[in-house]
């Protein structure tokens, strides 16, 4: 095919009609321009959010840079365009662009998207539709892309199932390069069979879950009866990806900067993937298993490169819990030493109460800014912990936090959720009780009144492979009265004053997630009804609009005898077929229904990184291990160059 | 701090779309890249030294702006600029750099040269409206700004304002160039609010956005043109060169 001629000389005059322009222009440090006429495969991948939002997700740089690293393929970029820039572009017959050489991305072969969250899929069509290509992969041709989900959203893709033509479950580093390779050779060969063999050829890797050739049938009673292959030759269930050794995978290694502000000004490096504290709520601790960490001198050697690309001055050490990684204290320790004196500070952005220490956090702070400290306790009561399996003790919250108030920290921020299962007005109340005698104990402890504490609270929404894919969300109406509740205690006492700030997000845009995360494919309507209706932007509360929703719902689900609570507010019972069962995050499922079991009796798990297996399924049934350190060694400083 | 190094930098192409914030982020970016030893504030956040003059605004082009930085460690300013230009962008490009001497760059600065395009009018269409504006004592326009809607006088600040040459064509038709000169005043004249009062005064609407780029900046002198405000930190350090090495060195003392 002939080169995509740039649309950019069509856009920019447009350009200074919009807000916030330099999101669009490209031209980051580090971004990669190949001749289109050199490579075999041109990938497009989007990140379904704003260009603030999306630039710095770490999936996309990552995936961008593995596939540009071929010499047979190119990767290029593209985000959810605003409104304001999408009139226009409708207006002047432009398309959805990449932002690296402003090619059509309905050029391309084919149309990654990133899902981190279920609320990007009123983005996807929008982009669909900007780009010129059929919103349902049954409209599609030869001509238009493949379009490919991934992404954590991706282990349920079943509501956006007939916008996609693919999904990829887990790690997408080697998939990436899979299904290169099998694009290529499908165009080689001349395209034989057209997109039904290229699909079918993906299919039957057995790690790529084309939705259209599974069939799903339900029950008068609304609930699914099965969901089963309408063809023999694709397999029974599509199993997730995971990438064993991270050190083999050393990226990004060259990070994105851009121009444009964006959510994290930081170097990220991924210390480790993984978690296994078991948390019930957890999805990503649940899907990403088993833990596989990366050694301290590949972090070291990340680090070093990427500092050096980008000149950030912020380091952000990332995991799902960074301070559990078995060698975190040699790792600050080392990292600080490095860069005393440069004023580069490092973070970790997710830390356990109990995986934390002072020292630690001297480390991190010593060559930047000592800032907020941020702990999510996640549930109220003591009990309420047991149920989400997060065993942190209110007197273990408070000994940490006292000693950082102790040692000069001013500002400590608390992450809970509402609506957890089996939660009452009385657990979230004890939220109040707890951000009280965290003051309390820290005006003690630092001897002066000037710290702080803020309470950040939303709403819990069930998930997909995870302990509490069965049980009943929260409504909105709950959520909001607790919330209520809770503020009113925090402010009754006026002796805290200003100390504690509480900062909460209200129950419906959770109902919503809700319903996209664990719906099924009748959901589809309703999202494109939504879209219809112009839903956008709808992890943003000033474009989000709940009534859209409810409308859409009452617009599509009643013909399947099902509506919005049905999908929410209802609990599943153990028989069940879940719109997820075909596809294998490895765990089992009658392993969730027990642990299921164990939170409604408040029973605790413990982690199997340090005591004996509890046989979720992950390791055994994807030939995988837990691949945790310590490896001994050590940063040693770095020569000067 | 021991060294003040002053430098001119331009906004090009498509990276005119880059708001000030956003420079001053990439800049910040490249000193750290390109390991220039810099001077920092004290404090619990210190900050790199570095000060900027007005930006031209988001979406203007520029060949003359101007920021200055504190270095920790004596550098050689032209092994500075060529580190620098390579650590950004193109169309993000560091041209030239000296140590300062002297008075302040605010000192230096109070005018600004604008050059704009204005796409699909033609030459004695536009001409009328200048010969229009330069008539008015006064012509308010309106802005959107932060606050809301404000009204700017339009024409006091400017200078002179002339077409230049005849009815060019650019690939998308015809077009006229205009100069502008206009003194920095607050609240600040943009050539946007220029291209609002030549419509205001007649009808002289562009089919298409207009392109601007500040062509210099600097003082206007008794004859009417602008200085160049780098001029004198340039002299010094020819001075600086040509005199005895003694001398400098006692000068760094």
């Amino acid at each position: 095919m002939k080169a995509p001629e740039s649309l950019f000389p069509r856009l920019e005059p447009l350009l200074p009609r919009v807000a916030k322009p330099i999101q669009y222009v490209g031209g980051e440090l580090n971004a990669t321009v190949k001749d289109w006429d050199d490579v075999d495969v041109h990938w497009a991948l989007m990140y379904p959010d704003a260009y603030e939002v999306g630039l710095p997700n770490q999936g996309v740089m990552i995936l961008y840079e593995v596939i540009n690293e071929r010499p047979d393929a190119l990767a290029e970029r593209t985000y959810a365009v605003w409104p304001d820039l999408a009139a226009l572009m409708r207006e002047h017959g432009i398309g959805q662009f990449t932002v690296d050489a402003h090619r059509p991305v309905a050029a391309f072969d084919v149309l990654g998207v990133s899902f981190a969250t279920e609320l990007g899929y009123t983005n996807l069509l929008e982009a669909l539709d900007l780009a010129g290509i059929p919103l349902h992969s049954a409209g599609r041709t030869e001509a238009h892309p493949i379009v490919l989900a991934g992404g954590h959203a991706a282990f349920n893709p079943e509501p956006i199932a007939e916008f996609i033509d693919a999904a990829v479950l887990g790690d997408g580093e080697q998939a990436v390069l899979e299904i290169t390779d099998l694009v290529k050779a499908w165009k080689a060969q001349g395209r034989p069979g057209g997109r039904t063999e290229l699909l079918l050829r993906l299919a039957r890797t057995g790690g790529v879950y084309v939705p259209r050739f599974y069939d799903v049938d339900y029950l008068p009673d609304g609930r699914i009866h099965r969901v089963s292959p309408n063809r023999s030759d694709v397999p029974f269930r599509v199993h997730k990806r995971t990438v064993m050794d991270l050190d083999e995978w050393p990226y990004p290694k060259q990070p994105l900067v851009p121009l444009a502000e964006s959510v994290h000004e930081r170097m990220s490096v991924e210390i480790f993937r993984g978690c296994t504290r078991g948390c019930r709520f957890c999805q990503a601790g649940m899907i990403t298993r088993p833990v596989r960490e990366r050694s301290i001198t590949g972090i070291g050697d990340m680090v070093d490169r990427g500092l050096r690309a980008t000149g950030f001055e912020e380091v952000g050490l990332l995991s799902l819990s960074s301070a559990d990684h078995s060698e975190i204290g040699d790792i600050a320790k080392g990292l600080a030493d490095r860069y005393a004196g440069t004023n580069t500070s490092l973070s970790l952005p997710s830390t356990r109460v109990d995986a934390f220490n002072v020292t630690l956090a001297n480390e991190l702070s010593r060559n930047g800014r000592r800032s907020g400290l941020t702990f999510a306790p996640e549930g109220g009561s003591e009990r309420l912990r047991a149920v989400i399996n997060k065993m942190v003790s209110k007197e273990d919250l408070i000994r940490t936090v006292s000693t950082a108030y102790a040692h000069g920290w001013r500002q400590v921020k608390l992450y809970f959720m509402c609506g957890l299962p089996t939660e009452t007005d009385a657990d979230v109340l004890e939220i109040a009780d707890m951000a009280k005698d965290v003051i309390r104990a820290g005006r003690e402890a630092a001897g002066h009144r000037d710290i702080r504490c803020t309470v950040s609270i939303g709403g819990f929404v069930p998930k997909p492979h995870t302990p509490f894919q069965w049980a009943a969300q929260a409504a909105a109406d709950t959520i909001d009265h607790r919330l209520r509740l809770l503020r009113s205690a925090i402010n009754a006492d006026r002796s805290f004053g200003r100390a504690i700030g509480v900062r909460y997000h209200d129950g419906k845009p959770g109902i919503i997630e809700g319903l996209l995360s664990r719906g099924d494919r009748r959901v589809g309507g309703v999202i494109e009804a939504v879209w219809r209706a112009g839903g956008r932007f709808d992890g943003w509360s000033e474009h989000f609009s709940y009534d859209r929703w409810v409308g859409g719902c009452s617009e599509v689900l009643p013909a399947y005898g099902v509506d919005l609570d049905w999908f929410t507010i209802r609990e599943r019972n153990e028989n069940e077929v879940l719109p997820w069962e075909h596809l294998d995050s490895g765990l089992d499922k009658e392993w969730l229904w027990s642990d299921w079991q164990d939170a409604l009796d408040e029973t605790e798990v413990d982690d199997c990184r340090w005591t004996p297996c509890y046989d979720c399924g992950v390791c055994p049934g994807m030939g995988t291990d837990i691949q945790v350190g310590p490896t001994g060694r050590t940063l040693l400083p770095l020569t000067p160059v | 701090m021991v060294q003040r190094l002053r430098l001119r930098y331009a906004k090009r192409g498509r990276l005119r779309f880059t708001s000030h914030r956003d420079f001053a982020r990439a800049f910040e970016r490249a000193l750290r890249r390109a390991g220039i030893p810099m001077g920092y504030s004290a404090g619990f956040t210190p900050h790199p030294k570095i000060s900027y003059l007005g930006a031209a605004p988001t979406g203007v082009a520029s060949e003359a702006e101007y920021l200055e930085i504190g270095l920790a460690v004596h550098m050689d300013p032209e092994a500075v600029r060529v580190a620098l230009d390579s650590c950004l962008p193109t169309g993000l490009d560091i041209e030239e750099c000296v140590p300062a001497a002297g008075e302040t760059l605010a000192d230096r600065i109070d005018t600004s040269w604008w050059r704009i395009t204005l796409p699909g009018l033609d030459f004695s269409t536009v001409d009328t409206a200048v010969q229009g504006f330069l008539a008015a004592a006064e012509i308010p326009v309106e802005r959107l700004t932060k606050k809301g809607r404000r009204s700017v006088d339009a024409r006091a600040a400017v200078v002179s304002i002339s077409t230049v040459g005849g009815t060019p064509t650019t690939g998308s038709g015809p077009c006229v160039i205009l100069d502008l000169v206009v003194r920095q005043v607050s609240p600040a004249v943009r050539p946007d609010d220029v291209i609002a009062a030549l419509a205001a005064v007649a009808g002289c609407v562009p089919t298409a956005p207009v392109r601007a780029t500040r062509l210099a900046q600097g003082r206007l002198d008794e004859s009417g043109q602008l200085t160049d405000p780098l001029a004198p930190d340039r002299a010094a350090a020819l001075a600086a060169r040509e005199g005895s090495p003694e001398t400098i060195a006692g000068a760094q003392r």
